[in-house]
C-alpha cells in the first residue's frame, strides 16, 4: 500500500499540503466504538503496555464529529450495519477507516453458506482504508495499522520497515 | 517598557494581545500536560512521537482541527450553533482582564475585580446552555440542562466562601487581596486563622466549587461520555469543538488563578523576598497539575450524588462558615481594638 495507489487531490499546496498531511496523520482521533471481541484488543493497544497516546492517537472522541479514524473492531451484523453506516455518514471529512479483524475484512469465521446475518466486510459498507488480519490481531497488528493509515496519509514511513522472517 | 505600559492605548493593545496568547498558549499546551499527566498516573508513556516528548503534539493537533470539515448538521439552530463556543471563550478571556500576575502586571487594576470575574464565569454557563440547545440533539439538551444545574448548585457555596474572605480583606480589588498577604506563606488567607479558624477549609470548598464550576472530572457530568455521547458539544466538529475545548482550559486556568490571589498570596513569595509574577505562575501551575491529577485519579460522580454534595454539604458548611468569619471579626476587633 504506497502513495502510488493514491489519487493526487486537484487544488496542491505544496509545503502547505505536506504540512495538513503531517498534521493529520499525526493526530489521528478514534472513535470509541467497538463490534465485537476486537474492540478488547483496541482497548489493550490503547492501555499501558501498547499506549496509543505515543503517536497521539489515544483520544478515542466519543462522538463521530470529532473522530478521524473509525476502526471497525469486530463483526458487523446485518442489523448493525445500518448503526455504523450512520456513523461512517456523521464523520466530517476527512475521514478514514481501519476494518480491523478478520470479520470486519471479510465476515470472517462466519462465512458460510446460507448465512444470513453477517455483513461479509465492512468494505461492502463504505471505503475502507487499511485491513488489519488476525482473529483478533494482536495490539502491535493495530499499531501498525495506525502507522500504515500514517503512511498512506504523508506519503513516508515513521520508521524503517520491518520484514517478517 | 515602563513608559510604554503608561500609554492607554498601547498598553491596551499589549495587554490585549498578550492575553490571548496566553489563554491560547495555555489551551494548547495544559491539552498536552493533561494528556502526559493521565499517561503517567495510568502507567503509560503519552505523546511522544511528535518533537520532543511529544511537545509537537499540541501544534498537530491545532493543524488538524482546523483543516476539519466544519459540519452544521440540519436541524440545528444555526446562530446558536455559531456563537455558543465564543460565549464559552470569550468571557473566559475577558476574565483575564483583571487577574494580576504580578504587582503591575494586570491589565486592568478596578476596584471591583473580584465580581468582575463572578459577573463572567456565570455567561460561561450561557454559552453551555445555547450550545446544548442550538444542535437540537438530545444529548445535547440534557447535557446542558446537567451542567446549567451543576453551576447554579456550585455557584451559591462558592459566592458565599468568597464573601466570608471580602468580609475579612475588606475589599474586591484584586492586587489589593494579594499586598495583604504580604511576607511568610502564614500570612497567605489559607492560614490565616486568626481571620476564620476555618480558612483551609473554606479553601477547600472553593477548590471543589472551581472544579465544578468549569465540569471537569469528576463533577464532568456534562460530557458524561458513557450517557451522553460528548454532551453539549456532541455536534461540534473541528473548530467549533475546538473553541469550546479552548473555553473549557481558559475557565480552569481562572478558576486555578482566583484560588491563588485570594487563598494563596498570588504574587507574593512564600518566604517574603522574590516575589513575582514567577511565583504567580508557579502556585496556578500546581493547582492545575492538582485538577489534573483529581480528574484522572476519580470516577465520575452521578447527578444525584453531585447535588446532593453541594445542597446538603457544601452549602451548610460554607454558610457557617460566613457566621464564624463574622463571630471572628467582631471578637477579635473587640479584644485587641482593632
Amino acid at each position: 500500500m504506497g502513495k502510488e495507489n493514491l489519487q493526487s487531490a486537484i487544488v496542491q499546496f505544496a509545503a502547505l499540503d505536506q504540512l495538513l498531511a503531517l498534521g493529520r496523520a499525526n493526530s489521528l482521533w478514534p472513535m470509541t466504538f467497538g463490534l465485537a471481541c476486537c474492540a478488547i484488543e483496541m482497548m489493550a493497544a490503547g492501555a499501558s503496555r501498547f499506549d496509543l497516546a505515543r503517536f497521539g492517537a489515544e483520544v478515542f472522541r466519543p462522538s463521530p464529529r470529532q473522530c478521524d479514524v473509525m476502526i471497525v473492531a469486530g463483526t458487523i451484523s446485518k442489523k448493525m450495519a445500518p448503526a455504523v453506516q450512520t456513523l461512517y455518514d456523521q464523520m466530517p471529512e476527512p475521514k478514514w477507516v481501519i476494518a480491523m479483524g478478520n470479520c470486519a475484512i471479510s465476515g470472517g469465521p462466519f462465512v458460510f453458506e446460507g448465512q444470513y446475518g453477517i455483513v461479509e466486510g465492512a468494505d461492502k459498507l463504505f471505503p475502507v482504508d487499511v485491513f488489519i488480519p488476525g482473529c483478533p490481531p494482536r495490539p502491535e497488528a493495530l499499531i501498525e495499522g495506525i502507522l500504515e493509515l500514517e503512511e498512506k496519509i504523508t506519503g513516508t514511513r515513521r520508521w524503517p520497515r520491518v520484514e517478517a522472517g | 517598557m515602563m513608559e510604554l505600559l503608561e500609554m492607554e492605548p498601547l498598553r491596551l493593545l499589549i495587554f490585549l494581545g498578550g492575553l490571548i496568547a496566553f489563554a491560547a498558549l495555555n489551551a494548547a499546551y495544559l491539552v498536552w500536560l493533561e494528556r502526559k499527566v493521565a499517561a503517567h498516573i495510568q502507567c503509560r508513556i503519552g505523546p511522544k512521537e511528535v518533537g520532543p516528548f511529544g511537545l509537537l503534539q499540541p501544534l498537530v493537533d491545532g493543524i488538524k482541527l482546523m483543516s476539519k470539515q466544519l459540519l452544521v448538521p440540519n436541524g440545528v439552530d444555526p446562530y446558536l450553533f455559531k456563537v455558543a463556543p465564543l460565549l464559552v471563550l470569550v468571557p473566559a478571556v475577558m476574565s483575564f482582564v483583571v487577574i494580576p500576575f504580578g504587582e503591575n502586571l494586570a491589565a486592568r487594576n478596578i476596584d471591583l475585580g473580584l465580581l468582575m470575574i463572578f459577573a463572567f464565569a456565570s455567561v460561561n454557563v450561557l454559552g453551555l446552555l445555547l450550545g446544548g440547545w442550538g444542535s437540537g440533539n438530545k444529548y445535547a439538551v440534557i447535557s446542558a440542562a446537567r451542567a446549567v444545574s451543576q453551576n447554579v448548585a456550585y455557584e451559591i457555596p462558592m459566592l458565599i466562601t468568597v464573601i466570608s474572605l471580602v468580609m475579612v480583606t475588606h475589599t474586591m480589588n484584586l492586587n489589593e487581596i494579594v499586598k495583604q498577604q504580604e511576607g511568610m506563606f502564614w500570612n497567605w488567607y489559607i492560614f490565616r486563622l486568626t481571620a476564620s479558624p476555618l480558612m483551609p477549609v473554606a479553601f477547600l470548598i472553593f477548590f471543589i466549587c472551581s472544579l465544578a464550576e468549569t465540569n471537569r472530572a469528576p463533577f464532568d457530568l456534562g460530557e458524561a461520555e458513557s450517557e451522553l455521547i460528548a454532551g453539549y458539544h456532541t455536534e461540534y466538529s473541528g473548530m467549533g469543538f475546538g473553541v469550546f475545548f479552548m473555553g473549557e482550559y481558559a475557565n480552569m486556568v481562572i478558576g486555578a488563578s482566583l484560588a491563588t490571589v485570594l487563598f494563596l498570596g498570588g504574587w507574593q513569595s512564600p518566604f517574603g523576598i522574590g516575589s513575582g509574577w514567577w511565583w504567580f505562575l508557579l502556585k496556578v501551575y500546581a493547582l492545575i497539575f492538582c485538577v489534573m491529577w483529581v480528574r484522572w485519579t476519580y470516577p465520575r460522580t452521578t447527578l444525584w450524588g453531585l447535588l446532593n454534595l453541594s445542597w446538603k454539604v457544601l452549602i451548610p458548611i460554607s454558610l457557617f462558615n460566613l457566621l464564624l468569619t463574622g463571630a471572628t471579626i467582631k471578637v477579635v476587633s473587640y479584644l485587641f481594638g482593632a
